[in-house]
């Protein structure tokens, strides 16, 4: 697996997430320049998260607009795969490649904690190697991660299935109290209908070592690259 | 010659701007109380040189595509 991780002027995460395909799954990794236009071969691309460009307008708006991004969007809509993680879910609202948009917040806070996530499929590239519903602990780190898509559409997102991750308790009860900035249906991560592109609040990257706290994320990783192993065969 | 246009961007009727919600909060904390809601938003200043036949136009695309969100925002020209 070749991972391309694209790097934005504001971007805070692309080494953690470049270090976790790298050194603690041993597959190779690239940055990918904002100014780019090669995709350099990769297999998945990786949009981290931080705050490109400084989350002027709103966050993701500018970074969409990087010339990386012209092929990133070509790559997706050929069916390659892209996961967008925090900013990288937001520039993936922004540029159309995941439905719906992320607001500020409910209360207004910086969130940085652990949370915990009920995967709500596991017949999806993103998702192969959890258990049905399992509950994963991965941490959150941000200001406007509040999901947000109109009433019917959201409810064309859950009958499609393309809800993926949704904040819970420990055991799993999806409640209020679970919801960490008051996204509709405590919707965490999502996917496109395609299946191919997934954006989600949590840090998978930041979960792969023990020390961190956490190797839930590693979960999520390793499910794609078990989706990769299959598509080359 | 160039010209002025101001964009007012604003959330959607029904999209919950909790910036909004909390600067309502803090002026019937301060006895203000007549102001029952607040709805956020922001606007631009754009200085454009006048030689585009298609103006409307390509203001009409600013807007949808960078300054506004049109999943959660409207927004209004003012031209001059």
């Amino acid at each position: 697996m070749k991972v391309g991780v694209v790097t934005f002027p504001g971007s805070n995460c692309d080494y953690d997430a470049y270090s976790a395909i790298k050194h603690i799954m041993g597959e190779d990794a690239t940055f990918l320049w904002h100014q780019s236009t090669d995709l350099e071969g990769s297999d998945l691309i990786m949009l981290p998260g931080g705050f490109s460009y400084g989350d002027y307008l709103r966050a993701g708006a500018i970074a969409r607009f990087s010339p990386i991004m012209e092929k990133v969007i070509a790559f997706a809509r050929s069916g390659g795969l892209v996961v967008g993680i925090c900013n990288g879910f937001q520039v993936l609202t922004e540029c159309g490649l995941l439905p719906g948009a992320l607001m500020r917040n409910r209360h207004l806070r910086f969130s940085c904690k652990y949370v915990h996530l009920r995967v709500e499929r596991t017949d999806t590239a993103f998702t192969g190697r959890c258990e049905d519903g399992e509950v994963l602990r991965i941490p959150i780190a941000h200001g406007e991660g509040n999901y947000f898509y109109h009433d019917d559409e959201v409810q064309q997102l859950e009958d499609n299935g393309q809800v993926l991750f949704r904040y819970c308790d420990a055991s799993g009860r999806v409640t209020p109290e679970a919801n960490p900035n008051g996204s509709v249906n405590n919707i965490a991560g999502i996917m496109n209908a395609g299946g191919n592109v997934l954006g989600m609040m949590p840090h998978p990257e930041r979960a792969v070592e023990l020390i961190l706290g956490s190797t839930d994320g590693l979960k999520i990783l390793e499910s794609v690259r078990h989706a990769l192993s299959y598509q080359s065969v | 010659m160039s010209k002025k246009a101001t964009v007012f961007v604003r959330l959607k009727d029904g999209v919950l701007d909790p910036q909004g919600v909390t600067i309502a909060k803090a002026l019937n904390q301060m006895g203000y109380d007549e102001f029952t809601s607040v709805r956020s938003g922001r606007f631009f200043e754009l200085e454009i040189e006048d030689n585009e036949a298609n103006l409307d136009q390509r203001l009409e695309e600013v807007c949808s595509k960078l300054l506004s969100n049109p999943v959660i925002e409207n927004y209004r020209i003012e031209k001059g």
